[in-house]
């Protein structure tokens, strides 16, 4: 489903704030791969995403999304494939528009936008009943502002908007680091439910290891720019936390992880 | 006290047909997000289309038809500027104005152009705004012009289109996650807003019966002003966006009003331009003091922290902005 070949990116190239963020790094995903993402700060975790939703060109290498090369790509274009959930939940939605205008950008994404009114009546009822899915007792407030939602609605909300229209490939940027843990944990049961039931292929980023551990069929860590540990099926089901501060201090030659990560043991 | 009295209906009729250009500058700062400077030049562009066109036989409307394209032309230029060679909005729309300046000279053949309302068949003039049939009064025939335009503009914030233009203004992150061609949203949005600000023009030209080089200078000035006096007086009644876009016109009438109150005090009249500025000035201060003095202290984690959504300089002016 996805195919990232050999990509490369600096950032401010020639200058004292040079950064090579990711190193000629590499991964395939197969349909229906759930993958999660961990690593240190800095550690390019972050950037891969980017890189894939085309925030920016690469440096070097590909990048293909079922079969299409889109490394040329602009953001915008290869949208039509993604679904992204950000870290903050500012980021995912329109403030200033109503919950059901959202949805309704949502759900024309990868279609040309025309002069057809914005939202039409029949999507109402799909958007009620989705929106009841959730639980937070949207569904009756689809003309509300989304600015006037929490943190947790938003971000639930905003992975509705991901999955509304079904995506090829589902990027998930630490989506519920900044909800306190109840929310947390509720975004991410919506999350496995949405990601489980559409089949979705999809990677996450966490800086929580339990998570990465518990959630998905494969997971990876990230250690300056590069893929260091790859890990997927029953060894990944038997990892403990231990385990994977372990792999990284061995990786990152005895620098331990971020305090996030160690919280987060 | 007579004075005043009659000055107000060319008070009225200034106000409306400002109102139009406020409008197109309401598109651009509160729904884009973006500080169109570009209005300066595209206002008396309008004009001096309309102007020549008229003076060379043209039809009125075809003559306001033509003012509109020429100014969507002039919100293309900035907004090529701005997308394809990443000038900033601020920067780009100055130099468009700048550029315009000589676009503008060049139209009009000289700095100033009139035209003779006994001669033209205009449709709007100082002349119509009292003692005159009602079908030919300025104030109704600006007035129904303004309603056609919010009508227009209601509807297509409404589109799929319309839609993706809001988005881009509010949150452009995410806009481009869904799959919006942000930088075509932009542009578009700088097309209408011009075609707006330069129809206006074209009706202020026929207004006062003749076309400036200078009649845009501080125009977008005005147009603030009246979108900050528009929703601080009808903020809080008009929540709908067709309203809003009414409340804007509105208050651009009492900009109008007060500014006749103003020179009927006597004040020296070369002041009004700084008077204007300070009067803007402040209002756009508003939202920061706000949050900067007004905010109530809560606590959060131990520690004291004020509340202020967002970053400071959104404070108080996204959360209000535009709904349909």
């Amino acid at each position: 489903m996805l195919e990232v070949k050999n990509i490369s990116k600096t950032f401010n190239p020639g200058t004292v704030n040079e950064k090579q963020a990711l190193r000629d790094l590499s991964l395939t995903l197969a349909d229906g791969d759930f993958v999660t993402v961990i690593g240190g700060n800095g550690a390019g975790k972050s950037t891969l995403l980017n890189a894939i939703a085309g925030t920016w060109q690469v440096d070097e290498g590909k990048i293909i999304i079922d079969g299409m090369d889109v490394t040329k790509l602009s953001e915008y274009k290869r949208a039509a494939f993604l679904g992204r959930v950000f870290q903050d939940p500012m980021n995912g939605t329109a403030a200033t528009m109503g919950i059901e205008e959202n949805l309704a950008l949502a759900l024309r994404r990868g279609h040309r936008r025309t002069l057809k009114q914005g939202i039409a009546n029949s999507e109402r009822k799909l958007y009620r009943d989705l929106l009841a899915k959730l639980n937070l007792g949207l569904e009756n407030r689809l003309t509300s502002k989304v600015g006037l939602l929490s943190g947790g609605q938003r971000q639930a909300l905003t992975l509705l908007m991901a999955t509304l229209e079904k995506p090829k490939l589902l990027l998930l940027d630490e989506h519920t680091a900044a909800l306190d843990p109840k929310t947390a944990a509720k975004v991410l049961e919506t999350t496995e439910t949405i990601v489980n039931q559409d089949h979705l292929t999809t990677l996450m980023i966490t800086h929580n290891m339990k998570d990465a551990i518990q959630i998905g069929n494969r997971l990876i860590m990230m250690n300056e720019g590069q893929i260091i540990y790859d890990v997927s099926g029953e060894e990944k089901k038997r990892l403990k936390v231990e385990d994977l501060l372990h792999k990284f201090a061995e990786a990152s030659g005895g620098a331990f992880a971020n305090d996030r990560m160690m919280l987060a043991k | 006290m007579m004075s005043l009295w009659n000055a107000l209906p060319g008070a009225v009729s200034q106000g409306l047909i400002w109102g139009i250009m406020a409008i197109g500058v309401y598109l651009t700062y509160r729904i884009l997000d973006i500080a169109d400077l570009t209005v300066d030049g595209s206002l008396c562009t309008g004009g001096a289309v309309c102007i020549m066109m008229m003076l060379g036989g043209c039809n009125v409307w075809l003559a306001m038809f033509a003012a509109l394209l020429a100014g969507m032309a002039t919100g293309l230029a900035t907004g090529f500027l701005h997308t394809f060679m990443g000038i900033p909005a601020i920067l780009a729309g100055i130099l468009t104005q700048l550029g315009l300046y000589s676009i503008n000279l060049k139209t009009m053949g000289k700095a100033n152009q009139a035209i003779n309302v006994d001669k033209f068949d205009l449709l709007v003039s100082l002349r119509f705004t009292k003692n005159v049939p009602f079908y030919k009064n300025t104030i109704l025939i600006v007035a129904l012009l303004i309603i056609v335009l919010i009508v227009f503009l209601y509807w297509f914030f409404g589109t799929e289109l319309g839609c993706s233009l809001r988005a881009t203004g509010c949150n452009d992150k995410m806009a481009r996650a869904q799959g919006i061609n942000t930088d075509l949203s932009r542009v578009l949005g700088l097309m209408i807003s011009n075609g707006l600000v330069a129809l206006s023009g074209a009706l202020l030209t026929q207004y006062q019966g003749f076309a400036d080089i200078n009649m845009g200078r501080g125009a977008i000035v005005i147009g603030l002003a009246a979108v900050i006096i528009g929703e601080a007086v009808f903020g809080r009644i008009f929540h709908n966006f067709g309203f809003r876009l009414l409340g804007v016109a509105l208050g651009s009438i009492i900009y109008y009003l007060v500014l006749q109150f103003v020179i009927w005090l006597g004040i020296d009249t070369d002041l009004l331009k700084l008077l204007s500025a300070v009067v803007v000035a402040i209002f756009l201060a508003i939202p920061t003091w706000k949050s900067r003095y007004f905010s109530k202290p809560v606590r959060k984690g131990g520690s004291t922290v004020r509340v202020s959504k967002d970053n400071p300089r959104s404070v108080g002016k996204k959360e209000e902005r535009a709904d349909a």
